[in-house]
């Protein structure tokens, strides 16, 4: 188990590495003097001069990379060319909105996708079935956006339960504003996740469900319920957890389009408006901690395979 | 026996009683499956079902429990009724309580049916938290240690604890048997429970099985397809075929005596231990050699040697020798794990030997590269265990058949004259060239599996537990099919298989292999006539139905033995 876990883990090292080269070379390699791509159009000299010294355009490449290198290590990203700030501190400050957020919507679509599955498995060919399978194709189809308005127009506008836009800080604001301002939005980004995982969980209680050990559980007299979630549902688990975890990992692309419709001041919002505004320093750092983000979570779902298979532990 | 018990004293009620049981698809039109059987077992009897695939003796035992395929399977009449239960019309609440307490269920393949993910003896206890809601954690603890203690496993407390991948198959059958049994219910249904074991194994099982049966009074319906496991376990049988029963008898009756055609056909193709006469040598040429071959797996990890640990090796095979000689058929024989296919498969180069030599028709091919291995290749061709999973769904017989022969160069025209040719000398017509593999049953599939590599013209053909999956009439024909082939084109059999008595039937040398090693290798009628290896002799006392010869319906004249007085061993047959 430990040296699984030691292996998963010093396999995300090169990864990483892999990551700041590219993210290193995208500026580096684009055509063109990166001084003159960061300043601008309307740059002077003295201004372009100032760019290149501070990003030490001056020096052999490879050097360039391990300087630049050794600065994340520390933990210093740069600092913004909009705003002159740190691009840590840029990014601390919209952090948590993207984060609970996102958390919102992943505990969100779990609940509610992982039971669908499992009823539309064991009730296989049902009319529950046929309603959860459609509702799924109607979440993979419908774009976020028109959800995300559809909602705002029947809660928000008609019913007037809840706010149109804005956010709460959970750890400014409390958790009960907090819920109300986050609740459309994470329905919004997580209707895509519940159809996904929903899917995945039928299919794979499916393949489960035809195994010799279910018949086992039947013959042992074990309730549909005990059958359900005791036996089949761990051992259909990898896959969904599969998909749970690569769910989380892009959810950063709805994060952005959820943040902009609902006026939430995330990392999101902090992408669209970098890249607008040619913020290289922010883009690499944004880029960076996005790639940690989902290097991180394909080590947590490796580590979770172990957790919850025995064979994958001893092996 | 039963019949005895049956006989004297007032009849007991049965425990299960089965009456016109029908079973039908829920497509429609609906298409039966049993067509109204009848057969009933008394307390502490052995019933053993017996049939060829699509008999229909699976669907009754998954009927009784209540556990047909929804959806697809339904009973659509008759009665069920165990100890006074109707168990077509009880409750689903009803029946499960009745499941696990009054009547228990093992299945053919162990490896399976146990949950991967939860450990034995929680799956064993499963069952007491479900049916006796009332004792206490240390109280279920203690009855299941004391269960794995009556099937017989070693270190209870380490078996309790264990996840099922940690076990053999032979171990997961136990923990099956001390599910079923730890409510000591009435009745018992074994689906093959023995099958997927080795010989060696399923004899311990059976006696097992036997034992804890006498030891509760539990009756036991048997399933199995295997007339020398009846011959050794069933008070009575019960024949059937294509959902119907076609003959239920007393065993000593229904070996002696079948009433039946059908039953007489199924017991004369059952293949005898006797082994068969010795052919003439007529060709001294040798097509293919092993010398000193090797196979090692599992070079020493990175870690492990960074660790300074030994390196943890397995000798899968090693210091194989034999000879082939043109038309001759060499049997290796084994238990799983003792490296037969091992061999197999270096022969055929499909993995790399670490060591030894392999000569086909005299070239060594153990260490030829990719390029230089190809114009061997087509001499040896392999037939394979799984007619099911060995041909491409999606080629026609056709193409399966000249793919081969085409990569060598053969134009497509002759190719497919010959593939026609090839299909007719399996026994096929000509226009199964067109069709698909799912429009054959196992039995044409495999014989279309030989056609495919005859059609390399090999020399020497490598059959992998190639009648190992089919039943034993077909099985039979297959086997009479090399026999025949074998005769008209001198093509060298190499012939792997578990199964001694079809070893017997086939082989004019045999090797048996344990562990990766040879113990005993010479002619077939001295090795399986009068074995000396204490190896081989355990394989031949542990084959079941060893003392009948079931296509003379009687019993053995003379039966190897291992006299218990001395070491010497009483032979055998003339």
């Amino acid at each position: 188990m430990f040296s699984y876990c030691l292996r998963r883990t010093l396999a995300a090292v090169p990864v990483m590495v892999v990551v700041a080269l590219f993210v290193f070379l995208l500026l580096r390699l684009s055509p063109g003097d990166p001084a003159a791509i960061i300043a601008g159009d309307m740059a002077t000299p003295e201004q372009l001069d100032r760019i290149r010294e501070t990003l030490g355009l001056n020096q052999p490449i490879y050097l360039q990379f391990f300087n630049w290198g050794g600065e994340l290590l520390r933990g210093d990203f740069g600092t913004s060319l909009m705003s002159n700030l740190p691009v840590t501190q840029l990014m601390a400050q919209r952090l948590e909105p993207t984060v609970s957020l996102a958390l919102l919507s992943i505990v969100l679509s779990v609940v509610v996708a992982v039971p669908m599955g499992v009823i539309a498995a064991w009730k296989h060919g049902s009319l529950i079935d046929n309603v959860v399978m459609s509702v799924s194709v109607l979440g993979f189809s419908v774009p976020v956006f028109v959800i995300g308005y559809i909602l705002i127009k029947i809660f928000a506008i008609d019913l007037g339960w809840l706010p149109v836009q804005g956010f709460k800080r959970v750890s400014e604001d409390g958790f009960g504003p907090f819920i109300r301002h986050a609740i459309l939005p994470s329905l919004m980004l997580s209707t895509i996740y519940i159809a996904l995982i929903a899917r995945m969980t039928r299919a794979s209680m499916l393949d489960v469900l035809g195994e010799d050990f279910v018949r086992t559980a039947h013959a042992k007299g074990a309730s549909e319920k005990r059958v359900l979630f005791k036996h089949a549902l761990r051992n259909a688990g990898v896959p969904i957890l599969e998909v749970i975890g690569t769910g989380f990992a892009l959810m950063i692309t709805g994060v952005v389009v959820t943040e902009s419709v609902f006026n939430i001041p995330g990392l999101g919002r902090l992408t669209v408006d970098a890249i607008l505004a040619r913020d290289y320093p922010v883009i690499q750092g944004l880029i960076l901690v996005t790639s940690g983000v989902y290097v991180l979570i394909n080590l947590a779902i490796d580590l979770s395979y172990a957790l919850l298979d025995p064979r994958i532990r001893y092996q | 026996m039963s019949d005895d018990v049956i006989q004297f004293g007032p009849a007991p009620a049965p425990v299960l009683d089965i009456r016109g049981l029908q079973v039908a698809t829920q497509s429609s039109p609906a298409k039966p499956i049993l067509k109204g059987i009848d057969f009933a077992i008394a307390p502490g009897e052995t019933l053993c079902l017996v049939g060829e695939s699509g008999s229909g003796k699976s669907v009754t035992s998954l009927a009784v429990m209540g556990l047909l395929p929804k959806g697809s399977l339904k009973a659509t009449g008759g009665r069920i009724e165990l100890e006074g239960d109707s168990l077509l019309d009880v409750s689903p609440t009803r029946l499960r309580d009745l499941r696990a307490s009054r009547m228990a269920m093992i299945f053919q393949e162990p490896m399976t049916a146990l949950n991967p993910l939860m450990r034995v003896g929680e799956q064993i206890e499963e069952v007491l938290v479900m049916h006796q809601r009332g004792l206490s954690a240390k109280q279920r603890c203690d009855r299941v240690l004391e269960m794995l203690d009556q099937v017989q496993l070693p270190d209870i407390e380490r078996v309790y604890a264990s996840w099922p991948h940690q076990l053999s198959g032979g171990q997961r059958q136990r923990i099956m048997i001390a599910m079923a049994l730890i409510l000591e219910p009435k009745l018992l249904i074994a689906d093959e429970p023995t099958t997927a074991l080795d010989v060696t194994t399923q004899k311990q099982i059976l006696k097992l099985i036997k034992q804890l049966q006498e030891r509760h009074g539990t009756s036991v319906l048997f399933i199995t397809h295997d007339m020398g496991v009846v011959a050794d376990i069933a008070d009575r049988v019960c024949v059937m075929r294509h959902g119907e029963v076609v003959e239920t008898q007393p065993i000593d009756a229904l070996l002696r005596r079948p009433t039946t055609d059908y039953t007489r056909q199924l017991l004369t193709a059952v293949p005898s231990l006797r082994p068969r006469a010795s052919r003439e040598v007529t060709d001294r040429e040798i097509v293919l050699e092993a010398i000193e071959l090797e196979k090692r797996y599992g070079q020493a990890s990175r870690w492990a040697r960074l660790a300074g640990k030994a390196s943890a090796q397995t000798l899968a095979a090693s210091d194989i020798n034999f000879a082939l000689t043109r038309g001759r058929t060499l049997g290796i024989v084994g238990e799983s794990g003792s490296g037969k296919s091992t061999v197999a498969r270096c022969v055929m180069r499909m993995i790399e030997p670490t060591g030894g030599g392999v000569r086909v028709m005299g070239k060594d091919i153990a260490s030829l590269g990719r390029a230089a291995l190809k114009p061997h290749r087509k001499r040896i061709q392999m037939v394979f265990q799984d007619p099911f999973r060995s041909l491409n769904p999606r080629l026609t017989i056709g193409t399966s058949l000249i793919e081969g022969p085409v990569n060598y160069g053969t134009s497509h025209e002759e190719a497919l004259a010959r593939a026609a040719e090839l299909l007719e000398l399996v026994g096929l017509p000509k226009d199964a060239l067109g069709r698909y593999p799912h429009q054959f049953s196992g039995g044409q599939r495999q014989r279309i599996a030989i056609a495919r590599a005859l059609a390399m013209e090999p020399d020497v053909l490598v059959a992998d537990e190639a009648v190992s999956a089919l039943d034993v009439s077909v099985q039979a024909q297959v086997l009479g099919l090399l026999d025949d082939i074998q005769r008209r084109l001198g093509v060298a059999v190499l012939f792997i298989t578990h199964d001694l008595s079809v070893a017997a039937q086939i082989c004019d040398e045999v090797m048996v292999m344990q562990k990766g090693v040879v113990v005993e290798y010479g002619p077939a009628s001295r090795v399986l006539g009068a074995p000396e290896h204490p190896y081989t002799r355990s394989l031949m006392l542990a084959a079941p139905g060893r003392h009948w010869d079931f296509s003379e319906f009687r019993p053995l004249d003379r039966v190897f033995e291992e006299t218990p007085t001395s070491n010497s061993t009483t032979t055998v047959y003339p």
